[in-house]
Formats: structure tokens, sequence, C-alpha cells
């Protein structure tokens, strides 16, 4: 077709409302899915990491700033009949290879890790992305589940820790020692104003 | 040979995007860390070129000539924030896998390379049938990509496990992986092909 101008402020004006109108329409659709996958996503790893629980912590939620730190943490308590017996921790930190990574831990009532699971991160496949096995593995001293902070020593061996060290991956070990710590600082606070 | 199949044996085959064509890189070599992923996005850049081939095809003759790159754009970036969406809200693990990938697809030249060179020419049917071809022509290079560089870095594929990781080379899972497993693919697929160049 010839162009002109009128023809071409036409034709493409006709293509970007038809557009933004079904673009509004899948929106709309799946607007409420997309926030239930999200909270889903969350509840899912508020239950994998904490002990057994009967309240909603996703609703009880409240932020803490952790002893020495500016950013607040989203501490999620988990509570049997009313009585606190843990809770889950989304922390993060910078300290990581690539970017920002993003951890959700686990505690009971003794401050003991219940379990942690990653939610994002930008580390080396292979590497880096192992954290999500590793720190849970029975071999050697990896696994920090069941470790209380309070007492174990959370940083990698290399730096006189307990905590074996992914191999070839220490900069991410550190980093989710980082992030642990972090978490067990804003859960210890958690404790004290609960007493 | 039937022309309808000749269509979908010329964007499997004779020009298949990946191993003939050289089109739409990026994803090819970002995404295929593993055969499911590299699935996944195949399929998800086939779904697209589909939507947007068959409507590219239809208002062909309705858009004047000097603005009909932008308005394929629109249409390509149209069908992408819908299966963003629709991914995001009914498959968000894969989405997460993916990640900035999808949103990538609208300037993958794979699409508007068919708009422009195949759909702006043919009619609804070709269109459709071309985007079948191209769409699985791309999906089975990223899926044989995807599964040589999981098999050679981890030791699976699909996830399951042939021999212990330990034993895989980690440079595949890697960029440069990418690139070498890539350039040996294209050789292959060139020999079988009996291309002569």
């Amino acid at each position: 077709m010839k162009s002109s101008l009128l023809n071409m402020v036409l034709s493409l004006g006709i293509i970007t409302i038809v557009a933004a109108a079904l673009l509004a329409g899948v929106y709309s659709l799946t607007e409420q899915p997309i926030k239930a996958a999200a909270l889903n996503k969350q509840i899912e790893a508020i239950s994998a990491v904490t002990p057994e629980f009967n309240n909603d912590p996703v609703a009880e939620a409240i932020e803490i700033t952790p002893e020495g730190e500016s950013t607040p943490l989203k501490v999620f308590p988990a509570k049997k009949d009313g009585q606190l017996v843990g809770a889950a921790v989304e922390s993060y930190s910078l300290a990581g290879f690539s970017g920002e990574i993003r951890l959700i831990y686990g505690f009971d009532s003794n401050g003991n890790i219940t379990g942690y699971e990653v939610m994002s991160h930008a580390e080396t496949p292979g590497l880096g992305a192992k954290m999500d096995e590793w720190f849970r593995s029975p071999e050697g001293s990896r696994n920090v589940i069941g470790l209380n902070p309070a007492t174990a020593n959370m940083t990698v061996k290399k730096d006189g820790g307990d905590i074996d060290a992914i191999t070839a991956a220490t900069i991410t070990s550190r980093a989710f020692l980082d992030a642990l710590t972090r978490a067990s600082k804003a859960y210890v606070k958690l404790q004290e104003q609960n007493k | 040979m039937n022309s309808k199949l000749k269509i979908l044996y010329n964007g499997i085959v004779t020009e298949n995007p990946t191993f003939v064509l050289m089109l739409g890189m990026c994803p090819t070599l970002g995404t295929t860390g593993s055969a499911m992923t590299g699935m996944s996005m195949g399929l998800a850049t086939m779904g697209v070129l589909i939507c947007s081939n068959v409507v590219i095809s239809l208002i062909k003759n309705l858009i004047p000539a000097k603005v009909r790159i932008p308005a394929y754009i629109v249409v390509i970036a149209t069908f992408v924030s819908v299966l963003q969406l629709v991914m995001e809200a009914y498959l968000p693990a894969l989405n997460t896998l993916l990640g900035i990938f999808i949103p990538l697809i609208v300037v993958n030249c794979i699409l508007l390379g068919r708009a422009e060179a195949f759909a702006s020419r043919h009619g609804v049917v070709d269109s459709c049938l071309d985007g079948i071809g191209i769409g699985l022509g791309f999906t089975i290079a990223l899926t044989i990509l995807g599964a040589v560089r999981e098999i050679l870095g981890t030791g699976k594929i699909f996830g399951a496990e042939i021999f212990p990781e330990t034993y895989g080379s980690l440079i595949f899972v890697l960029a440069p992986g990418a690139f070498i497993a890539l350039g040996l693919l294209i050789a292959l697929f060139t020999k079988i092909r009996g291309a002569k160049c």
C-alpha cells in the first residue's frame, strides 16, 4: 500500500489501540493468578523451612531491622496455638559473586536453623548455584541445618569458621552465611520482642 | 513434494533458523544450559512466531509500506507480553528459569525476519505453517544444543542422570561451552545436509 500521512497515522494508531486493549484484557485476567502464584511460592518456602505452625505467617509478617543494619528484613512468625514456635526470615546478601542473593531461612524456638530456601540468585551455574543443595548435604561440615548461630561459628573454614565452603565458590558460600547471620540477628530480635 | 509440507520442511531443515540462517543467537546461547530450558525457550518462541505470522499475514494489505516495521514490532511485542503474563500466572517456575529471555523475544530477529520475508508476502495458512516450521526448527535446535551441553556439563539429560556429575565438564554449562557446542553442531548439521559452501 502507498504511504500517506493519513493512512500511516491511522493504521499505526489502530494497531496500537487494539494491542493496548488486548494487553489490558490479558492483564486483568492474569492479575489474580500472578499474585496467587507469588504468594504460593512464599507460603511454600515458609512451610518448608519452619517448624509446623497453624497461624498465617504471611498475614502476621513484621519487619525487623537486625542489629547494626539499616535495611529491615521481613520476618514471618510461625505460631502453634498462639505460641511462637519459630519463624522464617527473608534475608539477602550483596556479597555474592554476581548480584543480590535472596534466601529464606527458618529457625525454631531455640534459635536452631530448621531449613533454608533460595528465592533468587544469579550465581554461576554448577558452582555457586549449588548452594541450594550444598548446605543441607550431610557430607563433611557442609550442613547448616540444626546448627545454632549463637553457638556455632557461621563462617567458612577458610575464614576460621565451622562450615565447608562450596568447592570453587567460596565467595558464594560467604554470601550465603552473610545472609544467614543477618537473618539470625533479626530472629534473635523477634524472640526478645516476644518475651 | 506437496507445497504445504515443503514450507514445514523448509523451516526445520533447509532454512533452520539456528543451524542455517543463524538468527536469534542470543537466546540460543543464553537459554541452552539444559535441554529443558532450551526446549521451553523454543516452544515459547514458536508460540509467538505462529501468532505474529498469522496476524501479520492478515493485516499485510492494510499497512502502508513506510510504517510496516513498527507495525510488525507492535504485533510481536503484544504477543510476547501476553505470553509473559500468562507464563507468570500459570508457569511461574519456568518463567523464573527463562527470566529476561522471554521479553527479549521481541527483538529476536527470527520473528521480524519471518514477518518481513514470509508473512507479509503469503496467505494466512502458509504463514501459519511457516511459523510452525521455523518454530519447530528453532525448538529442535535449542533442545539438541541444550541436551549436548547438559550431558557434557553435568552428565544429565532432562534432569535424568547418565553419569555422575563429577565427570562432567563445567565449561559446557557456562558461556564458552555454548559457543563450542553450537559451532560443532552447525558443522555437523551442514555436513548431514550435504550443503556446499
